[in-house]
């Protein structure tokens, strides 16, 4: 430990030194880390999806489409956009500052860390990792523990692509992360759980250090199925592949559990049971295109989820576990009881409990004693549903009629809230993510108003009154000596 | 008169619960309602200006001029901003969508956070308890506001006026100190805004930790001011004096803390600087009735300290009387103290101010890179290259250029400070957006389904997926009818 205290130190002692050299403030330097970790991806593609195999058993084009094609989307927008984000913006000032100019600049924090996930380690890491290097800081990634060989890729390869003294890679653990919290960095971006998150926020309240915190949440699908039968086959497409095809269940915005009428529920269990046999095959386990569980701890907390016997007796497909092989049957619940452990904690798993409701209306009441999730879905066309559901309900984001893919769109933030998250990143927003947004205000030394400066005296109070409620004819006339 | 009643964390427990419920039940998201209370604001601005002048007079000895201007003006022009802006900053936000999420169509949907807690100064008990509390009130959320106890009788005038006109079952005041900030700390707030110290910020976001509330907060820090032999040195001074001590006596976030010029420039800005004044403050300033006093005997004590420091003592050139019954210091100038007196090591807060010489003016960036971030960095000069320079190269909350502290007033710019001097930033829509979540919402089509997104997966699938990352459109056309 005494070893990795020192890396760190010396890590933190350079990056602060590469920042203040203001190497990395140039736009030519940031393009071309980014363009470097775009080669370095595309130059790597078998490596990482190898790496991602052997962590989570991850299926090549899944993890095309949730990592590699999504960083190298990321890193093209912004190589393509930085010019227009680093442009100031300038902002228009009263008539009574004339000719002052007022404008805001985005300018890096510095040296910030990035804490990364190990469901996409991959993405989770490069996505940050590009957003803070477009912003021009100096950046610690700390990949996950949990997936090892793809932190080990990223501890590897960034060196060979990146300029080290500006962007570096620890690996470990609790232990590293414990340590490198004790120092003081200028912004930390964190991936993964509220409990953890807490712990990241109480450590950079010490340093004052503003945070963005990507949590989680039990994400709820509402399938309102009176408005949406005759699509009835896409939704429950897109609600299997939302939950089994993405990492599994274990992502921050995988489909929960679901809502819907107490009278559609079979047939939506008919239409699942042959849609995941349709993806899966007959035996999940020996599909190859479905992800692993992340370890043998978490499948026993899935198992322990479904101990319960309440839950066991809700079981209506799959339940069975297989904690050599960390896999869990794609499994499917029947109204569980609502204060089992299952329906109050985030599964992360391939669990999928169905909550009825006797009319859809009421499953926004259950969203509601919920903490906020990161995504809430809705399958509907009632435009009256839609509305309450904006209104009344709160979560990172909403997306209707599918699931999943509203990280996709980069235009969209993509952030929590509450117990969910603090702060938000993707496209712009990354950029955003990692500066700090600077006022400055030129003011002119050739107009200077008598009235700005002591002694005060009546005159003075009325001629500021005037000009702060920018009534200028009254302020002429105060001048002329016609106004008392 | 009555014992005041103890507010203890039971108290803090029920008023959050209260809020909650009045949040829950709607109350605070009308348009209507939330204009009613801004008008309210406004009337409270316009009918008891004498009351709070004498309350400020009361707590700081602030001059009518003082709390009329930087006060009750500035108040009423935010709310008058926020009334006509309102429907605008409510409105949502459309997002472009990209081709890899389409047919679907994006927007940014703002949204009250829900209960939040504004804490206030003692310095512009005003302005700093009432501006938050319009971007809450704005933005939909039910506020808690905790006044200063080191101004009194503002304290009481703000709950007296709060209970009078506000609605009660979503705005409330609490009084006090220590005791109850705590208590109301304790709580889950969804958003927390502190005006105050960097030690206190601390104990604040430590605070929030524990509940993933976000905050923001605006701390303190020391500002400098860079001054340029090639400037207008008589506007220069004046702007500076009525930036120091014509704004609460140097007891403000945004103060001039200390001056850095040339060895050379030195004895004209002094020289400038004793003339100017002596116009504004007259040949016995510690009689004129143009300037705050200390706030208190701690205060007093603090600032004595910092003068009376061994090597400080000797370095004052103007000023240096004090007098502890009437809580006065006069305006102090103080030349070449040593870097690390206590003088240059803490926010000064008072009407005393070190001028540092330098061999040349290049120095002063070291100077400043070498302490915390302040909240504002001003720069005295005619140089179009020097302003460019330290625009770009000076870390602060906001840059203001020939001027002090004006940028307070611009709702047009962003207001807030980095690293030690805070985090996020208010006024103007600044404030509606930082007591807002802004919700991404995706509507997406059931139609226009690919394969590409389900297992099982495939080779050709991959492909797919590459072309649609790499939005090469032959190949997209090819997916989205299926083709391929």
């Amino acid at each position: 430990m005494e070893a990795m205290k020192e890396t760190v130190e010396e890590s933190l002692r350079e990056m602060r030194e590469t920042f203040a050299s203001g190497r990395t403030r140039s736009l030519k330097w940031r393009k071309a880390q980014i363009g470097a970790i775009y080669e370095m991806v595309k130059d790597n593609e078998d490596k990482i999806c190898n790496a991602l195999f052997q962590d989570l058993g991850k299926h090549s084009t899944e993890a095309f489409r949730d990592e590699l094609g999504v960083v190298l989307r990321t890193a093209t927008v912004a190589i393509n956009c930085l010019d227009k984000w680093a442009v100031p913006k300038h902002s228009k000032l009263p008539l009574l500052f004339y000719p002052a100019k007022g404008k805001v600049i985005s300018e890096p924090y510095g040296t910030v860390l990035v804490l990364s996930s190990w469901n996409f380690p991959i993405s989770l890491s490069l996505d940050p990792l590009i957003g803070a290097i477009a912003a021009g800081n100096t950046v610690l990634l700390k990949s996950s523990e949990l997936s090892p060989n793809a932190s080990a890729f990223l501890a590897k390869t960034i060196p060979a692509y990146l300029d080290t003294k500006a962007i570096k890679v620890i690996e470990g653990g609790p232990d590293v992360a414990t340590i490198l919290l004790q120092h003081q960095w200028d912004k930390i971006f964190f991936t993964g759980s509220p409990k953890i998150g807490r712990i990241i926020m109480a450590a950079a309240a010490q340093h004052l250090t503003p945070v963005t915190l990507e949590l989680g949440g039990k994400c709820p699908t509402i399938v309102d199925h009176l408005t949406i039968s005759k699509n009835i086959k896409s939704v429950v497409k897109r609600i299997a592949g939302g939950k089994w095809g993405s990492c599994n269940g274990q992502a921050c915005i995988s489909v929960d559990y679901v809502l819907i009428e107490k009278s559609f529920a079979p047939t939506l269990i008919d239409m699942l049971k042959p849609t995941i046999k349709s993806f899966f095959g007959e035996i999940p386990k020996e599909s190859g295109c479905l992800s692993r569980i992340a370890n043998k701890q978490h499948v026993r907390r899935l198992s322990r989820l479904l101990s319960d016997p309440r839950v066991q007796a809700s079981i209506v497909y799959g339940g069975s576990i297989d904690e050599d092989k960390l896999y869990v049957e794609p499994t499917i619940l029947l109204d569980p009881p609502l204060d089992s452990e299952i329906m109050n904690e985030e599964i992360f798993g391939p669990i999928l409990p169905i909550i009825t409701v006797r009319d859809i209306q009421e499953s926004i009441g259950i969203i509601n004693t919920k903490p906020k999730p990161l995504a809430i879905y809705a399958f509907t066309n009632d435009e009256n549903l839609k509305t309450r559901i904006l209104s009344e309900t709160s979560s990172g984001s909403v997306t209707f009629n599918d699931v999943m893919i509203q990280y996709m769109c980069d235009a969209l933030p993509f952030g929590g809230v509450g117990e969910s998250g603090i702060g938000r990143y993707h496209g712009k927003y990354s950029f955003d993510c990692f500066s700090h947004e600077k006022a400055i205000m030129e003011g002119s030394l050739g107009m200077d108003l008598e009235a700005r400066y002591p002694p005060w005296n009546n005159f003075k109070l009325t001629f500021i009154r005037l000009a702060f409620r920018e009534a200028y004819f009254k302020l002429i006339l105060l001048m002329l000596g016609l106004k008392r | 008169m009555a014992a005041k009643k103890m507010f203890g964390a039971a108290n803090a427990s029920i008023l959050v619960t209260d809020l909650r419920r009045s949040f829950d039940d709607g109350v605070t998201r009308g348009y209507e309602w939330r204009v009613t209370q801004l008008k309210k604001l406004l009337i409270i601005c316009d009918n008891h200006e004498p009351e709070i002048v004498a309350a400020l007079r009361d707590d700081l000895g602030k001059p009518e001029l003082e709390s009329s201007v930087y006060e009750v003006s500035l108040l009423r022009n935010s709310i008058k901003l926020a009334l006509k802006q309102l429907k605008n900053w409510m409105a949502p936000e459309k997002a472009k969508t990209s081709l890899t999420t389409f047919p679907a169509s994006a927007e940014i949907v703002s949204e009250p956070l829900g209960v939040v807690l504004v804490i206030s100064a003692w310095n512009y008990p005003f302005l700093l308890s009432i501006d938050p509390v319009i971007g809450a009130i704005s933005a939909g959320n039910a506020v808690v506001l905790k006044p200063s106890e080191l101004a009194p009788a503002s304290s009481a005038l703000l709950a007296k006026l709060m209970e009078q006109y506000l609605d009660s079952s979503a705005v409330r005041v609490v009084e006090g100190a220590v005791t109850e900030t705590t208590a109301l700390l304790e709580q889950k707030w969804d958003k927390i805004f502190y005006t105050g110290s960097s030690k206190i910020g601390r104990v604040i976001m430590a605070a929030a930790a524990k509940h993933l509330t976000p905050v923001v907060l605006e701390l303190g820090g020391k500002s400098p001011v860079v001054v340029d032999s090639d400037t207008d040195l008589k506007v220069t001074v004046r702007r500076i004096i009525a930036g120091k001590w014509g704004c609460n006596n140097g007891q403000a976030c945004v103060s001039p803390d200390y001056i850095l010029t040339t060895k050379e420039y030195a004895p004209k800005v002094i020289d400038a600087m004793k003339k100017e004044l002596e116009t504004f403050y007259g040949k016995n300033p510690m009689e004129s009735k143009d300037m705050s006093r200390i706030v208190n005997s701690t205060h007093f004590d603090r600032l004595s300290k910092l003068l009376d420091e061994k090597e400080v003592s000797d370095k004052i050139v103007y000023g240096g009387e004090k007098d502890r019954e009437n809580l006065k210091i006069a305006p102090t100038i103080l030349l070449d103290v040593p870097l690390d007196s206590l003088i240059m090591s803490e926010e000064i807060f008072g009407p005393l101010l070190p001028i540092l010489t330098l061999n040349n003016l290049e120095e002063s960036f070291d100077v400043i890179r070498s302490r915390p971030k302040p909240l504002a960095a001003y720069l005295f000069t005619h140089n179009k290259k020097l302003k460019e320079r330290f625009a770009t190269t000076v870390s602060a909350g906001g840059i203001v250029v020939n001027d002090i502290a004006v940028h307070l007033a611009l709702h047009t710019l962003p207001f807030g400070g980095v690293g030690e001097s805070g985090m996020g930033a208010y006024h103007g829509k600044f404030s509606f957006d930082a007591f807002s979540h802004k919700k991404a919402v995706l509507y997406r089509s059931l139609f226009g389904d690919s394969a590409v997104r389900y297992p099982p997966y495939s080779r050709g699938k991959l492909r797919l997926l590459k072309a649609l990352v790499d939005s090469n459109i032959f190949d997209i056309f090819k997916v989205l009818l299926g083709l391929s």
